[in-house]
């Protein structure tokens, strides 16, 4: 204590410190939600132990099995799920259920919220990541790559991947009226991206082109190419929608995605839900 | 009163769509005063307290809430108010002691969050996962979470439905103690008129939207100065003067009145009256 230290009234908490109280909280509440754990957690390692199964076979001219194949673009789906999903319903379910509106009465800067909420999804994002990986490497036989540059590949297409659905998460939970419409109204789009996106249906370059057209719209697509990048040999390019990983372009439109979903954010989020102003 | 008043509201209205919820209520409620909100489903308890937290708003009229409006005020004055909502249905998987404790965080200068457990009436259920609490409970941790950041105003929606006798008594304790004490405003809704009756030190009744009586539970709708009614066995009058009508009735007896009783109207009676003659 210095003589000039403030003798006033405690002041209230930073937004930083309330952030990091909310991301507990947030945590707590998705890992104690068995709906959650199932739904966003738990589906895209069974799916990809589903699918990874079933098909079989190598790709002509390489060494890459189906399985193989899936694993990095179920990755992909995995972080789509563990952000777009995760915060589309959670939020959804905040705004239906009050916790919005009494977070709104206490003395919270809405950062503190978005910091809580991003936390969170980072958390369970890269546990899905880690998860996947877990499936693939010991199920599947995926080898991780040693090449310091993949690693460095994987680093900015799962952040520009995660960033993005997020934002696009966070502005599309407006859309649900309520917690429990969210489900589905997050979960359709989801599951037709990942469709379109050449995940659930491999490889890519076989997909209709109207499909592939559709899908390069989107984010999904690209983070699954780019994830594909890190994980397999080039001698898969072949089975791709063009011959080529194209990183310049993932970035392009991932990072579009990102400003794209952070203007929907600041343009359509409300707190108040059903009941209306 | 010297101090400026807590709530000054006035000409307030709201309407959803064709529904006139508020249709220009004037209140005043003074630093350190207990006020009852009364009034029948629909008549716009919820929609008035929600804008007064400024949770919701206001299509005309002029609202001062602890000097702010409540529609513009900022985080210091939220932390200002403590706010116990209808129908809180949130935090489902923390346990009572983690929410309490989440939201002690937020305030400057918060209660310990044991002590508002115990408050409560929730030690008991501290360690619970709020989901399986019963509604009274559930209510009761609405009200902890609201008293958590030492409020200097209270808002309180219909706070003890669902509380069973001895927790509505333990419930008005404690709002006594956070009025006495603490000196903290609080305005509350309700439906029960004992509860008004043993808190609050003005009523205000409420029907489609507008105040139509505002007095000490006493004095309400001319109570304290409205004809006693004296009932027998056989009969029933209004009087000024009870004494002498009992004296009569004694001497037409010749002794003891069968089934006599001597009263005033109750709140009920004058609530039902107000609420009747407005609609
Ligand atoms: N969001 C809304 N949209 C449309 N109408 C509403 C809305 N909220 C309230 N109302 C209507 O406004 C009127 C007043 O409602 P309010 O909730 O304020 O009543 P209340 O006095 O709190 O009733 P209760 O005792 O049942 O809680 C009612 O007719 C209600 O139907
Ligand atoms: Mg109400």
């Amino acid at each position: 204590m210095t003589a000039t230290a403030d003798r006033t009234a405690p002041r209230r908490p930073s937004a930083a410190r309330l952030g990091l109280h909310r991301a507990t909280v947030e945590l707590k509440t998705f890992f104690r939600e068995r709906d959650a754990v199932v739904f966003t957690f738990a589906m895209p390692a069974v799916i990809l132990t589903l699918l990874g199964s079933i098909f079989d076979g190598v790709y002509p001219g390489s060494d890459v099995t189906s399985a193989q194949y899936l694993a990095p673009s179920m990755i992909a789906a995995g972080v789509a799920s563990a952000t777009f999903i995760n915060l589309g319903t959670g939020i959804a379910t905040d705004r239906d259920d009050g916790t919005l509106r009494r977070l709104r009465g206490a003395p919270m800067p809405p950062s503190a919220y978005f910091i809580g909420k991003i936390l969170m999804a980072l958390v369970v994002t890269v546990g899905e990541t880690v998860l996947l990986l877990g499936v693939a490497v010991v199920g599947f036989d995926l080898s991780l790559p040693t090449d310091p540059t993949r690693w460095l590949t994987f680093g900015w297409v799962f952040l520009l991947g995660a960033t993005a659905c997020a934002l696009v998460g966070i502005a599309a939970s407006s859309l649900a009226r309520s917690a429990r419409s969210a489900g589905a109204v997050m979960n359709l789009p989801y599951l037709v991206l990942a469709f379109i996106s050449g995940v659930f249906y491999t490889p890519v370059g076989q997909l209709p082109e109207p499909l592939v057209t559709a899908g390069s719209l989107f984010p999904l697509k690209w983070m699954a190419q780019g994830f594909r990048s890190v994980f397999l040999p080039d001698s898969i390019l072949p089975q791709e929608v063009v011959p080529s990983w194209e990183h310049g372009r993932i970035a392009l439109v991932l990072a579009a995605w990102c400003i794209g979903g952070m203007a929907l954010c600041l343009t359509t989020f409300r707190w108040q839900g059903r009941r209306g102003r | 009163m010297t101090d400026t008043p807590a709530v000054r509201v006035r000409g307030l209205r709201k309407t959803y769509g064709d529904t006139v919820a508020v249709a220009g209520v004037d209140l005043d409620v003074a630093a350190g005063e207990v006020v009852a909100l009364l009034g029948p489903n629909g008549a716009g308890k919820t929609s008035t307290i929600e804008i007064l937290e400024g949770h919701r708003d206001r299509d005309a009229g002029e609202v001062s809430v602890l000097g702010r409006d409540p529609a513009r005020a900022g985080l210091d004055w939220r932390a200002r108010i403590g706010i116990v909502t209808q129908d809180g249905a949130d935090l489902t998987e923390l346990t009572v002691r983690e929410a309490v404790g989440h939201f002690a965080h937020y305030y400057p200068n918060a209660r310990d969050p044991r002590e508002v457990v115990e408050l409560v009436g929730l030690t008991g259920k501290a360690t619970a996962r709020i989901r399986t609490l019963s509604g009274g409970q559930r209510r009761r941790l609405d009200v902890a979470i609201g008293v958590v950041g030492r409020p200097r105003l209270l808002f309180l929606d219909e706070p003890t439905t669902g509380f069973d006798p001895q927790a509505r008594r333990q419930f008005w304790a404690l709002i006594r103690q956070l009025a006495g004490d603490e000196g903290c405003t609080i305005l509350l809704s309700t439906h029960y008129l004992e509860e008004a009756e043993a808190l609050a030190d003005r009523v205000a009744v409420i029907v489609g939207g507008q105040i139509v009586a505002d007095g000490t539970p006493a004095t309400l709708g001319g109570r304290a100065t409205a004809r006693t009614v004296v009932r027998w066995a056989d009969g029933r009058q209004e009087t000024d003067d009870p004494a002498a009508l009992v004296a009569t009735l004694t001497r037409r007896y010749g002794g003891a009145v069968p089934g006599l009783t001597v009263s005033r109207p109750s709140l009920e009676d004058v609530y039902l009256d107000l609420i009747g003659a407005a609609s």
